[in-house]
């Protein structure tokens, strides 16, 4: 059937994505470009797991009833991901600055011109 | 079990936990307190996949109630984070 690869590719995708937000993680220069890399590449990994296990809920479940509540929890799981991780993300950004730490390798700080 | 399946669950959970493994390292030598906290982060995210694949292997619904309840703990764990290191308000 389709359904095997699709799975499979939507696996590949956000182990992929995952993998390249650690490296970032791990390998960039100051926080803001740690963060940068690691909230939308660890999200758009995760929401990829639960769009491969809501595949698998729908099409390949053995009782058909339990894979539909197993799928609608996950798509529940996924907004809430969408939507917490981005406001948290903001919210480390915003504490970050406010504790006295700047962009190191950046030449010019716009924020502060705004925002005593 | 039906062909290859749900051996690729057991192979994400397995590679996720490697990451986190690596995560790990920026959590423990991050030279500020933002970077752990960054790290603390994307440790939660990974976590909740790892949830999510759980629920396929195991078979069971709860695994991944726990994961919308780990990730809006985990959200309000970023915030008090992000108060405690810059201030609450303006």
């Amino acid at each position: 059937m389709i359904i095997e690869p699709l799975i499979a590719i939507c696996i590949i995708i956000g182990l992929v994505f995952s993998a390249l937000g650690i490296f970032g993680l791990i390998r960039f220069p100051d926080v803001y470009t740690r963060l940068h890399a690691e909230t939308k590449a660890t999200t758009f990994g995760s929401i990829f797991i639960g769009l491969a296990v809501i595949l698998y809920a729908l099409f390949r479940w053995d009782d058909a009833g339990e894979g539909i509540s197993l799928a609608a929890h996950v798509l529940i799981g996924i907004i809430i991901l969408m939507v917490t991780n981005a406001t948290g993300s903001h919210a480390i950004a915003r504490a970050a600055y406010k504790s006295g730490q700047k962009p190191d390798p950046s030449v010019t700080d716009a924020l502060a011109d705004v925002e005593p | 079990m039906i062909l290859l399946f749900p051996e690729p669950f057991e192979i994400c959970v397995l590679v996720l936990a490697v990451l986190i493994l690596v995560a790990l390292y920026r959590l423990v030598a991050g030279p500020t307190s933002p970077d752990r906290v960054v790290a603390l982060d994307a440790i939660n995210t990974l976590v909740v996949g790892i949830m999510f694949a759980l629920g396929v292997i195991f078979r069971e619904n709860i695994f991944v109630d726990v994961a919308i309840l780990y990730a809006v703990l985990s959200f309000i764990g970023t915030i008090y984070y992000a108060w405690y290191i810059g201030g609450r308000y303006t």
